[in-house]
């Protein structure tokens, strides 16, 4: 590992100042990502600029009643939240389908977002890959990449995010707040957060040099709309998505037709795969299995398999059909319930 | 009121309580690749010279004699490393020193009494013969108590029911639970028959102890 200097931020303001300092830094989460990408070589960062410690450890209730959850919260703290556990079930069960107890007791909210992809030859600096060296070519094309994407890749990169807390994110319609120094900040959609790779995958996010995620903030929850995350993976737990699905689902009490729904997968592409053509088909329309699958399937459409990896859209549409099934039956306004 | 076992809120560090040591102020260029870094480790305060790189884990093995926990993977995939850190358990080998100024570590050398009393997960480790080569043990006795822990503090897990998601309150620990709130340490010689055992017994007696404490004044 390189050696680097250490500054341990105590304001927003300084840690811009230390990054503006020192170009080519890194802000400091957790560190569970970070670390491990310093030892492994594939960040070789002069300074660390610590942000842990900011005091935006908060999850505070906002007046129009949403909530905001600050970027040093750790995982297990969200996940634990009573809020979020009784408002956005679904982003808890997205936690806590992620790492290990351990980890998510270590892992912030801001590093979660911005954990890099898990691709091996990401990883492994005796592989080429775009990502880590613009240009040198992708490894995984044309190798391993059973876990690689299927929706939404290009010739440069085909890696997924690797994040389950964003995959509810997006589905809910989270805002991620950014600071950009001398007091500016801007807010960016979570489900806008992440990049398709296109001919930039070294960009994984909209977020610019030296901008820190200071915070997430979730609107509102419509009232009567139920939700989920449900993960497949190769083993029971402590293991990445091969597929996951994020579902926020808001039925008409009188005629049991879908008044709004956010369907969002993780695991099928770069970034948080919100799936408009699947939610505008069911928009309006009686969620019967029939119509789901259809609409499921229509949004699968649009993937590009690989050699090794075509199990995903299968897998995706059984977790979508079966996620959407149970919370129809599961719904108030569902025709399934007494 | 706080329960004496309560995770403290924010964690693994102390929330807005950044230490004296190393911090530049107005951005001004810090260069220094070296820091003094303040731990109090199983009770006792140190003071080291470390390199930024040094992690929690090498700090501990190398820099104080610590060797109890174990390096397995060095990358957070085994959980061999595991320690508390201001009460909560994380995975030694990512944390750096540096940004643990100030903080609180317990080791599993630091888990039986100043008596040498054996804490109550080590003697049902023992009881329930939960290890064969011992290498994962550390990790697993201090994720355990992080485990039992954070039940208590009413934390849930992959493995909660919808209805205890909804309605907050400590978490009883089944065989189920305990597989999966240990999911993150892993153990070769595949003993986790035992070790879930051992922690589903030892969890049933904290919950016992701690349902009497409370009607005991
Ligand atoms: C063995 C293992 C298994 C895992 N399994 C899963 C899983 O199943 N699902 C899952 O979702 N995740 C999983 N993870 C990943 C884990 O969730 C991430 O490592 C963690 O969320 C990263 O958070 P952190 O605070 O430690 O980030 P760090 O490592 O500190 O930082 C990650 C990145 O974010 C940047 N950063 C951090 N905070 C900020 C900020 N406030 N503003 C701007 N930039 C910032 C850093 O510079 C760095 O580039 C796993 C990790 C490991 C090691
Ligand atoms: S898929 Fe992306 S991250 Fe993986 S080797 Fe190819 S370019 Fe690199
Ligand atoms: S050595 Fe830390 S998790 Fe394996
Ligand atoms: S007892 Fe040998 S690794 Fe667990």
């Amino acid at each position: 590992m390189r050696p680097f200097a250490y500054v341990r931020a105590t304001s927003l303001q300084e840690a811009a100042d230390a990054y503006a300092a020192h170009p080519g830094s890194r802000y400091l989460g957790g560190g569970t990502n970070l670390v491990d990408l310093m030892k492994l070589g594939v960040e070789t960062p002069g300074a660390l600029i610590d942000v842990s410690r900011l005091p935006l450890a908060e999850i505070r209730e906002l007046p129009d009643g949403g909530l905001r959850v600050g970027a040093t919260v750790r995982n297990s703290d969200l996940a634990a939240h009573p809020l979020v556990r009784s408002r956005y079930p679904l982003l808890s069960r997205a936690l806590l389908a992620g790492a290990s107890g351990q980890l998510r007791n270590v892992a912030t909210t801001g590093g979660n977002l911005l954990q890099r992809t898990r691709c091996g030859y990401f990883q492994d600096l005796s592989t080429p890959c775009n990502k880590r060296e613009p240009g040198s070519g992708c490894g995984a094309r044309d190798g391993l990449h059973r876990d690689h994407a299927v929706l939404g890749h290009s010739e440069h990169c085909i890696a997924t995010h690797p994040s389950d807390m964003a995959v509810a994110l997006a589905a809910l319609d989270a805002e991620v707040e950014l600071y950009g120094g001398a007091g500016t900040t801007r807010r960016v959609a979570a489900a806008e957060f992440h990049r398709l790779p296109g001919d930039r995958p070294e960009d994984d996010t909209v977020i610019r040099p030296g901008e820190i995620v200071t915070a997430v903030l979730l609107p509102a929850p419509a009232p009567g709309a139920v939700s989920l995350y449900r993960k497949a993976r190769e083993r029971a737990s402590y293991a990445f998505a091969l597929a996951s699905v994020a579902v926020v689902l808001d039925l008409d009490p009188g005629d049991g037709r879908v008044r709004r729904i956010a369907l969002a997968f993780g695991g099928l592409a770069h970034r948080p795969w919100r799936a408009a053509a699947a939610e505008a088909r069911l928009t309006g329309a009686v969620p019967d299995p029939g119509a789901v699958r259809d609409a499921v399937d229509a949004e699968l459409a649009r993937a590009r398999p690989l050699r090794d990896n075509a199990y995903k859209l299968p897998l995706a549409r059984h977790l979508a059909c079966d996620a959407i099934a149970e919370l129809t039956g599961a719904h108030p306004g569902s025709p399934a319930t007494p | 009121m706080p329960h004496a076992t309560d995770p403290p809120a924010h964690g693994p560090v102390p929330d807005g309580a950044p230490g004296p040591a190393p911090r530049t102020p107005d951005g001004a260029p810090a260069t220094a690749v070296r820091s003094r870094v303040a731990l109090r480790v199983n009770g006792v305060h140190h003071e080291l010279d470390l390199d930024h790189r040094v992690t929690l884990l090498d700090t501990l093995r190398e820099h104080l004699d610590l060797t109890g926990a174990k390096k397995g993977c060095d990358h957070g995939q085994c959980g061999a490393c595991t320690v508390l850190v201001e009460g909560r358990r994380a995975n030694s080998c990512l944390l750096l020193a540096v940004a643990l100024h100030g903080c609180e570590i317990t080791t599993v050398e630091g888990l039986a009494g100043p008596d040498d009393t054996l804490h109550p997960l080590q003697r049902a480790f023992m009881e329930h013969d939960a290890f064969q080569c011992g290498y994962c043990t550390p990790g697993q006795l201090c994720s355990a108590v992080g485990a039992l822990r954070e039940a208590a503090a009413g934390h849930p897990s992959h493995a909660t029911a919808a209805a205890a998601l909804a309605v907050p309150g400590p978490a009883a620990l089944s065989a189920e639970e305990v597989r999966e709130r240990l999911s993150g340490n892993l153990c070769r010689c595949g003993a986790y028959p035992a070790i879930v055992r051992a922690v589903t017994d030892a969890g049933a007696d904290a919950a016992a102890t701690a349902a009497g404490a409370e009607v005991t004044p």
